[in-house]
Formats: structure tokens, C-alpha cells, sequence
């Protein structure tokens, strides 16, 4: 059987002040993913490695971890694309360390309900009335940003996240726009008045990673792209035409 | 197991490792060293379009002084340093234009605009506008 | 150990959890509603779920007709009181979720388009592409964020529920952050954890589906309902598990052997056609399409790869158009986790474990027979799904019924007396177990994942898709071995600080004791039924009222105890999968697909 080495990142924060490194030798098989080969060091090596897994197929969003600098979901990551080794495994970039491999995603949980991701009507219909009616092009509109699986990647990807934690992030302002787009909301204004804070869509400075490691594609660097652009058009018509509601 | 215990650590609180970000975190990775270049062809561009004021304010104080200018201008190591400035300007405008089909979507009725199209045509405005300045200049001259 | 109190506790953020939050906060906004799951919301195992949720929304279709498909195809074991209310209630739930934004696909004049799926008389699946569980957990997780009386607690293990006198009045729950054990008190408890697929090798479920809920409030001293039936989803990836959902089947892909031969006909299961018939061939029940493959097994029509033998799974002649547009994960799965792409190659699949129709026996509202503990989604049963849930009903059920009990839930709140102080002593004693039991608990010799693989294989060997007596005996023995030397487990961890050895351990005796209670069940059931299939009784037995099984802990073997089916309208009779049924025992009308054929889009 073959085998690799494997880094990873260990922090025990009862016992240790600074993270370091465990080298685990792994044996693999061709279609193992680096989960597998994690699961396997838990299993059979060492039980006190402690990280987040749950469906094993790429949706749930739980596995997200650097691999090799990169932020990957070590679910849909194959150990044979980061050969030869040794396969360096760390926490997402840009979270605080709970332990090993476990990162604290508190703040984007917060941030998320800021940019109020549901749908705000001034008039709900009754049910009775059956549903809203959406075309599919009408879905096609936002589907794309409805794909998050909240894994956390993008923010891992950002430079400016990790520089400047206030900065809101990929993946809220993506979500933000999935409602914005969706032919049944009515809440653009309230959600612009979030996000055109300092802390919103003007903190991106379109490094573009967060869209190139999204693994659900969902682009949340054009989402926020478009978002600039449809702030800018807001402000002038507000000023060149201040009779017109927005 | 006698390891020392954490000096921070306090039982049932999170004891968090926040990695300290490097100064030179903008080498981790190609893309983000060319971020930070077309970050920096921003001061480029700044140059570029203080040089078009300063020359049309020479313009303004006589034949003169514009020809000092010229003279200025067409020395070979200003001449290289512009070549040098055109190049970072043509990188930022492509970078740029590359990246616009991702912000701007378009659509014309129920027809979503292709994000090729997109592309296409600002690199079609960006030719279409350089030509017209070009022709104004050599009509002027 | 601390103690935080609530009005209303939901235990699992999944499906049922979320809708039953929304539906205490609605109902009552002065109560104040506690969400305690070992993961965040948005990882719960209803994320996977892909094909769809069926309601009745066409005008040929009825409420009649989705009552016959759930209850013929749950083999005349559902609770008929229970599926006539479910489908009553189900399109009503199915449009509150439109409006909450799922985004669900559409026809071209923009109402919500259908979906054919196994079992079912026309088409009724609503369903996001093929990624519905999903979107509709995000939509039910990014609603509840509206709702200011909805606290989170992310990441908490419950290991207990506070019970006495007969009443639940809490749950106490690990912190996995800091390792703090909290005692969690509430009016109300709902218990909205899953299923346990987990006690299986081979499953399509997520490696948090332990059975925790399950196994609390078995032993906790409510009946488990059901047990014995484990739905086995015909279509999984080898090696991997993967869920291949049904819709592959329902836009008409084709199940073939290694002779590329359509070998459901050879079933009882109807004729092949080349476009897919509702009620027949690939668009049959899930238990007898995973038969099937155990027949073709048998006669040595299967193809054998390195990850055991397959079928394979035909979608080619849909085209990359319609494989895009209606199963575009199926493809991305394949891609990924095959390296193979469904346009142009056949897809392997076997049988995978993939549901427990079986749970915690509750009423129409949810409501257990422990006074204030309520259950809905997978870890319930109410029952609608009987001996083997039709396809598409178990995302409507966490609906239905998650409203449902978050709405009783709110009223018994309302009425009960405050949790005594006095259920905190059990709470200090659990502190004490986990500290003594696992965390102080050193020199163990049995590694955990082994008695976790031996656990599974013993349920793959003795309660599989087929079972018999002595298989059955030898595995309860084994179980209870195994239950013993869970004492002498290898524990090397002794932080606080996210333990997900603990937790590994907490799961493993979760395990172990839903494993029991399935194992005990089918000893039990001297019938076939479903997906319950003894080969030593293979047939059903209607000499007597079909009776729902009832598994209560106790502290030796588990004892099984029986509940008549409560049949309204449609007494037992046989299932008829592949051809038009006969007046007698159709109520509806024939079984030949919809004018239009199928899709509209």
C-alpha cells in the first residue's frame, strides 16, 4: 500500500501556548480523499485529533481545511492531487484556533444574520393565494448565489479578512445579493443600508480568490462586484434625480 | 502526562491561537502578488493623468515653455520610464476589463447578455475610444 | 454545571428542528425557544437530501391518491390517520417554504414544477434541481434568523434528558468549545435529531448520524416504533455511499445488470419501456428495487468491482442537457467521486442504507408518551412511513410534522409548571458520569473505531436487506458483547476543549443501543413486510391487524411490545407495482403517467 506524509497543524490550548506540528505516515489508496486519510489517523493513530466532518460529499460545508495553503473541503480533495507530500493540513486562515484543526466561526454566523438572508416583503401573500410566481429565468437571476454551503473557504481565501476581521465577507455579501436578486424580495434597501457601511462591500478590494476557491462556484467576487455597481447607480440617480424613488 | 499547563488558559473558556498575519502576506501566492501589483499600477495611472494636467496647464504658458516640456519629454530615459508606464497602464486596463463581465450583468428582456459579450464589447468601447482620440489628434495636428 | 432555562427546547437544528422553531415562535412569541445541536444548523444531515418533497399540487392529482402511493408503498403498515393528515397539510407547508424563499424549479410560466418519483401514481416531487434537502435547510436556517426569540446552541452534545416523574423538563448538554456540561431546562422538549444510519457500514448518511436522539429518549423510557424497518436506497455509489437520488431514475434513467439487461422486469416490477411509467420498472418502491438487486446477486448477474458488486445505472440517452438542468449534482458526484462523467458512462450503484422508518412513537402532534417530550423527522414515527418510506415523503414529513409539534410543543409550554429544581441533582450525576466514565478513564484496551466497525458489520451481516432467526439471534448476542467490552474502551483524551473523542464515544453508545432495538425488532417480527424481509417468514402476515413493533429499554434485552395500525380507508391489501391496478384495490384511478408525459419543462 502506498503512503504519504501527512503535517498536520495541532494545538492543544490546556497544555500548549503556541500551535505545532504531528508528521503521520498514511497509508492510501487511490480514491481516498484527505478526510479519508485524516479519519484514518484519527481511527487508528491518534484519537485526540480533533476536526469537523459530516456528509462526506461535498454539501455540508464541515471539512474546510488548508491543505497545502490552499482552502480546500478535504472531503472533495483527493490525496493523490497534493503529491508527493508531505500534505501539510492546517485550520482555515483567518478564524481563531479553537483546537487542531477546529477554527471558531462565531463571527460569520453573525455576520450572516446582519445582512438579514431571508425573504422581507411589504406585503406578505397568503397562502391560500398559492405561491409567488418565478420564471425560471427569474431563477437563474440568483440561483447561483443560493449555492453557499457556508464552508467557509472564501473567507480563508481573503486577505482582507484575514487583515482587517470587521470586513463582512464573501459569503454574507453573496448571500445578501441571492435575496437581493430573488424576484419575491423586497428588502435591497434595508440590506444596502448594511452593507454600504464601512465594514460592508466597499472593505473589497477584488483580490478575487474567495470566487477561485468557492467549490459550489458560487462567485461571491462578482457578487460583490455587482454590488459596488448597483450602489454607484443608487447614489447617482439619488443625486441627479433626487424626485425619483430609488 | 506532566505537561505545563497553558499560562492563559482558564477552564471552560475558549483559549483562542490567532495567527499572527506576516508582512509579507501578499507573497503567499501568485494571485495575490498580482493583486497587489495592479494594486500598484493605481500610482501609475495617477502619474499618467497628472502628466496630461501638467502638460495641458504648459500649453497654457506659451509656445516656450511647451517646447521645454517636449524637450523634457523626449529625453531616452523619460522615453523608457514612459514605455515602462504604458506597459503597467495596458496591464491595469486589461485586468480590469477582464474582470468586468463578473460585476456587470446584463440583460436585454428575458435575454441574459453572455458574460463573452460582456467582455467583448468594453474591449470593443475601449478601441472604439482610443481611435476616436487618435483621430482627434491627427486631426488637430 | 450550569444552567440555562428556556420555555421550548428543540434538540437537532435539522429540517424538523428549524420548522418546529419557526413554529413555537409563531405560535407563542413570549415563549423563548432554545435550538441545542451538536453541529450548526447548516451542517444537519437534511443538507444531503437531493431528489425532492412531494405535496399535491396538480389538478389531476389528489389527496386520495398521495394517501394510497404513501400507505401501499409503506406495505399497509402507516398509520392511515397519520397519512391523511400528512398529505392534507403538506402542500400548505410546501408553499409556506416558497415563501420563505426556497427556490424551488419552476415551470416557464413560473408556478412550481413536479417531479415524478418511486412509487407514486403522478407526479408530485417539488424539488430544487437535485440539491432540495439542501436548499431547504438553508432557507428553514436562514429564516429562523429572523426570529428574535430563537436561541442557538451551536455545537452542544446533548447526552441526557432530564426526566421526572414522568415529565421531560430539559436536556443536559456537553459545550464542545469548552467542554462545559450545561443543564438546558424547558417546559417543553423536542427532540429532532435524526436518524442513526451510521449503525450501518455502507449508508448514505452523514457521519453525525449516530441515532443520539433515538437512544436519549429510549432511554429515557419512551418506546422505539418500528425499528426493525431500514430503508436500503437502491442507487449508491460503491466505496463511497454517495446517495445517486431517485430523480435519476424518475427522468428516466435505467437500472441494468452486467449483461446490460433491465432485470427489474424479471421482479414483479412491470415491463420495460423506453420513457419512464409511473408505478413501475426503475420508478418502483425502494425496498423492492434493492430486492431486486439481491436477486440479480444471486444468479451472478451483477458486475464485481474492486468495492463489491453493482448494477449500473443508465442515464446516457437523458443527454447533457436534461442531466444538467434536472440532475446536475448527480453528475457533479460522479465526476468527483468516480471519476466518471453520467453524460457518456453508466453509473456503478448497490444497495445503501439510507433511512430508518422507525423512530421515538409519538401522536399526530408529535407528543411522546413522556409528557412534554416531543419528536419529528427521521428520529419519529408518527407513522407515515410504515414497513418502507415512499420516496419524497421524509422532507414533506420533517414539514408537517415539525410544525406540528413545535405547535404542541408551544401549548403544553404554555400550561406546564416550570421544571423543578430537583432535576438538576440527575444533572450533576451526568456531569459526574462523563467526567468519571470518559474523561478520567484511562487504560482502556478497545479501540474505538474497531467496536464501531464490528457493530456495523454485524448489522450489514444480521440485518440486512434479508434477514433470518439464527442471523438475528447471533447479532443481538454480538451486540450485547459488544455493549460490554464499550466498557473497556481506549480513551487518551482528557481536554476540555472540543473533545471529539467524547463525542466519537457518546456516538458509539448512542449506537449501540439503536442497534439493540433494530436487532430485537426484527427478531421479533415473524412476517415479511417491507423492508423487513425475513427468509425464514416470507411472507405478510394478515391473519391479525398489521401491528406497529415497540421497543422499550430495560435493563437487560429490550422488551417488544405491540400497537395496532390504525387503517381508515384502505384496508390491506396487495402491492401492485408495474401494471394498471384493478378497481378493487385502487381508489384512484389508473397508474398510467399524466397527458403531457412526464416534465413540462
Amino acid at each position: 500500500m502506498k503512503s504519504v506524509a501527512v503535517e498536520v497543524l495541532r494545538y492543544r490550548p490546556e497544555t500548549e501556548a503556541e500551535p505545532s506540528f504531528d508528521v503521520f505516515d498514511v497509508p492510501y489508496e487511490d480514491n481516498w480523499m484527505i478526510l479519508d486519510a485524516i479519519n484514518h489517523i484519527k481511527d487508528q493513530v491518534d484519537g485526540t485529533l480533533s476536526y469537523r466532518w459530516a456528509c462526506r460529499m461535498g454539501v455540508c460545508g464541515s471539512c474546510g481545511m488548508m491543505v497545502n495553503g490552499k482552502p480546500v473541503l478535504t472531503c472533495a480533495t483527493y490525496v493523490e492531487d497534493v503529491l508527493p507530500g508531505p500534505v501539510r493540513v492546517e485550520p482555515l486562515r483567518g478564524f481563531p484556533v479553537v483546537r487542531d484543526l477546529v477554527t471558531d466561526i462565531q463571527d460569520f454566523m453573525v455576520k450572516l444574520q446582519r445582512v438579514k438572508p431571508w425573504i422581507i416583503r411589504e406585503e406578505e401573500k397568503p397562502l391560500a393565494e398559492g405561491e409567488y410566481l418565478q420564471t425560471p429565468e427569474e431563477l437563474e437571476d440568483y440561483k447561483q448565489y443560493s449555492m453557499c454551503i457556508n464552508c467557509m473557504l472564501c473567507y480563508a481565501a481573503c486577505p482582507i479578512y484575514e487583515l482587517d476581521p470587521e470586513f463582512i465577507g464573501p459569503a454574507a455579501i453573496a448571500l445578501a445579493q441571492r435575496y437581493n436578486l430573488d424576484s419575491r424580495d423586497q428588502g435591497r434597501e434595508e440590506r444596502m443600508d448594511v452593507l454600504s457601511q464601512h465594514d460592508g462591500m466597499w472593505g473589497c478590494t477584488f483580490v478575487g480568490d474567495c470566487s477561485v476557491v468557492c467549490p459550489k462556484k458560487v462567485d461571491p467576487a462578482g457578487a460583490i462586484q455587482r454590488y459596488k455597481l448597483d450602489a454607484t447607480v443608487d447614489w447617482f440617480q439619488s443625486v441627479l434625480m433626487p424626485w425619483r424613488k430609488r | 502526562m506532566a505537561k505545563a499547563l497553558n499560562a492563559g488558559y482558564k477552564r471552560h473558556y475558549p483559549k483562542w491561537h490567532r495567527e499572527r498575519v506576516p508582512i509579507f502576506w501578499w507573497l503567499r501566492s501568485a494571485s495575490y502578488v498580482k493583486f497587489m501589483f495592479r494594486e500598484l499600477t493605481s500610482l501609475f495611472v495617477a502619474y499618467a493623468a497628472g502628466l496630461l494636467l501638467v502638460q495641458a496647464w504648459v500649453l497654457g504658458q506659451g509656445a516656450a515653455a511647451h517646447a521645454r516640456l517636449l524637450n523634457w519629454l523626449s529625453h531616452p530615459a523619460v522615453v523608457t520610464w514612459h514605455v515602462i508606464l504604458l506597459a503597467t497602464l495596458l496591464f491595469h486596463t486589461v485586468t480590469w476589463l477582464n474582470l468586468t463581465p463578473q460585476a456587470l450583468v446584463l440583460r436585454l428582456g428575458r435575454w441574459r447578455v453572455p458574460k463573452t459579450v460582456v467582455w467583448a464589447g468594453h474591449y470593443a468601447a475601449w478601441l472604439v475610444l482610443s481611435l476616436v482620440i487618435v483621430c482627434l489628434f491627427v486631426g488637430v495636428a | 454545571m450550569r444552567t440555562v432555562n428556556h420555555d421550548v427546547l428543540l434538540i437537532g437544528g435539522g429540517g424538523a428542528g428549524l420548522r418546529a422553531a419557526i413554529a413555537v415562535a409563531e405560535a407563542n412569541p413570549e415563549l423563548s425557544v432554545a435550538v441545542a445541536s451538536k453541529v450548526y444548523p447548516m451542517r444537519s444531515h437534511t443538507v444531503s437530501a437531493e431528489g425532492g418533497a412531494a405535496a399535491v399540487i396538480r389538478p389531476e392529482d389528489s389527496l386520495d391518491a398521495h394517501a394510497y402511493d404513501t400507505i401501499s408503498g409503506g406495505d399497509w403498515l402507516c398509520d392511515q390517520d397519520a397519512v391523511e393528515l400528512f398529505v392534507r397539510e403538506a402542500t400548505e407547508e410546501m408553499l409556506r417554504l416558497e415563501h420563505w424563499g426556497c427556490p424551488w424549479s419552476r415551470k416557464p410560466d413560473g408556478t412550481v414544477a413536479t417531479r415524478p418519483f418511486g412509487g407514486m401514481k403522478t407526479e408530485r416531487t417539488w424539488f430544487a434541481a437535485d440539491k432540495t434537502g439542501f436548499h431547504m435547510l438553508h432557507a428553514l436556517f436562514q429564516t429562523t434568523l429572523k426570529y428574535p426569540p430563537i436561541s442557538r446552541y451551536d455545537e452542544w452534545f446533548v447526552t441526557k434528558l432530564l426526566v421526572e416523574d414522568g415529565r421531560c423538563e430539559g436536556a443536559v448538554a456537553v459545550e464542545l468549545a469548552t467542554g462545559e456540561v450545561h443543564a438546558i431546562l424547558a417546559r417543553s422538549v423536542i427532540m429532532c435529531a435524526g436518524g442513526g444510519g451510521k449503525i450501518y457500514p455502507f449508508t448514505t448518511n452523514a457521519n453525525i448520524k449516530t441515532g443520539d436522539g433515538m437512544a436519549l429518549a429510549y432511554r429515557a423510557g419512551a418506546p422505539l416504533k418500528d425499528m426493525e424497518f431500514v430503508q436500503y436506497h437502491p442507487t449508491g455509489l460503491p466505496f463511497t455511499g454517495i446517495l445517486i437520488t431517485e430523480a435519476a431514475r424518475a427522468e428516466g434513467g435505467w437500472l441494468v445488470n452486467k449483461e446490460g439487461y433491465r432485470y427489474l422486469q424479471d421482479y414483479n416490477l412491470g415491463t420495460p419501456e423506453p420513457r419512464p411509467v409511473l408505478r413501475s420498472m426503475e420508478l418502483g418502491p425502494r425496498d423492492r428495487l434493492s430486492q431486486a438487486f439481491v436477486g440479480e446477486l444471486k444468479k451472478g448477474r451483477t458486475a464485481e468491482t474492486r468495492h463489491g458488486h453493482v448494477v449500473h445505472l443508465d442515464v446516457r440517452h437523458l443527454g447533457q442537457r436534461t442531466i444538467d438542468e434536472k440532475i446536475p449534482f448527480v453528475r457533479e458526484l460522479c465526476m468527483k467521486y468516480e471519476k466518471i462523467d453520467p453524460v457518456k458512462e453508466m453509473i456503478p450503484v448497490r444497495p445503501v442504507v439510507h433511512y430508518m422508518m422507525g423512530g421515538i412513537h409519538t401522536d399526530l402532534d408529535g407528543a411522546t408518551p413522556i409528557a412534554g417530550l416531543f419528536a419529528a423527522g427521521e428520529v419519529a414515527c408518527v407513522s407515515i412511513n410504515g414497513a418502507n418510506r415512499l420516496g419524497s415523503n421524509s422532507l414533506t414529513e420533517l414539514l408537517v410534522f415539525g410544525a406540528r409539534a413545535g405547535a404542541a410543543a408551544a401549548r403544553h409550554a404554555a400550561d406546564a409548571p416550570a421544571p423543578s429544581q430537583s432535576v438538576l441533582a440527575q444533572g450533576l450525576e451526568e456531569e459526574a458520569r462523563l467526567q468519571e466514565r470518559f474523561l478520567d478513564n484511562r487504560g482502556g484496551r478497545e479501540r474505538m473505531a474497531n467496536l464501531r466497525k464490528e457493530l456495523q458489520d454485524t448489522m450489514e451481516t444480521s440485518a440486512g436487506l434479508y434477514r433470518d432467526e439464527p442471523t438475528l439471534k447471533a447479532g443481538t448476542e454480538k451486540v450485547q458483547e459488544l455493549k460490554e467490552r464499550f466498557h473497556d474502551v481506549a480513551l487518551e483524551d482528557p481536554s476540555l476543549t472540543f473533545n471529539t473523542e467524547l463525542q466519537t464515544a457518546l456516538e458509539l453508545e448512542n449506537l449501540l443501543d439503536v442497534a439493540e432495538s433494530v436487532l430485537h425488532s426484527a427478531l421479533a417480527r415473524r412476517e415479511s413486510r417491507g423492508a423487513h424481509q425475513r427468509t425464514d417468514f416470507p411472507e405478510r402476515d394478515d391473519r391479525e391487524q398489521p401491528a406497529h413493533s415497540l421497543a422499550y429499554a430495560t435493563t437487560g434485552a429490550p422488551r417488544i411490545d405491540y400497537l395496532p395500525v390504525t387503517i381508515t380507508r384502505w384496508p390491506p391489501a396487495e402491492r401492485v407495482y408495474g401494471e394498471p391496478l384493478s378497481p378493487t384495490s385502487d381508489p384512484v384511478g389508473g397508474s398510467a403517467p399524466p397527458e403531457d408525459g412526464g416534465n413540462q419543462e
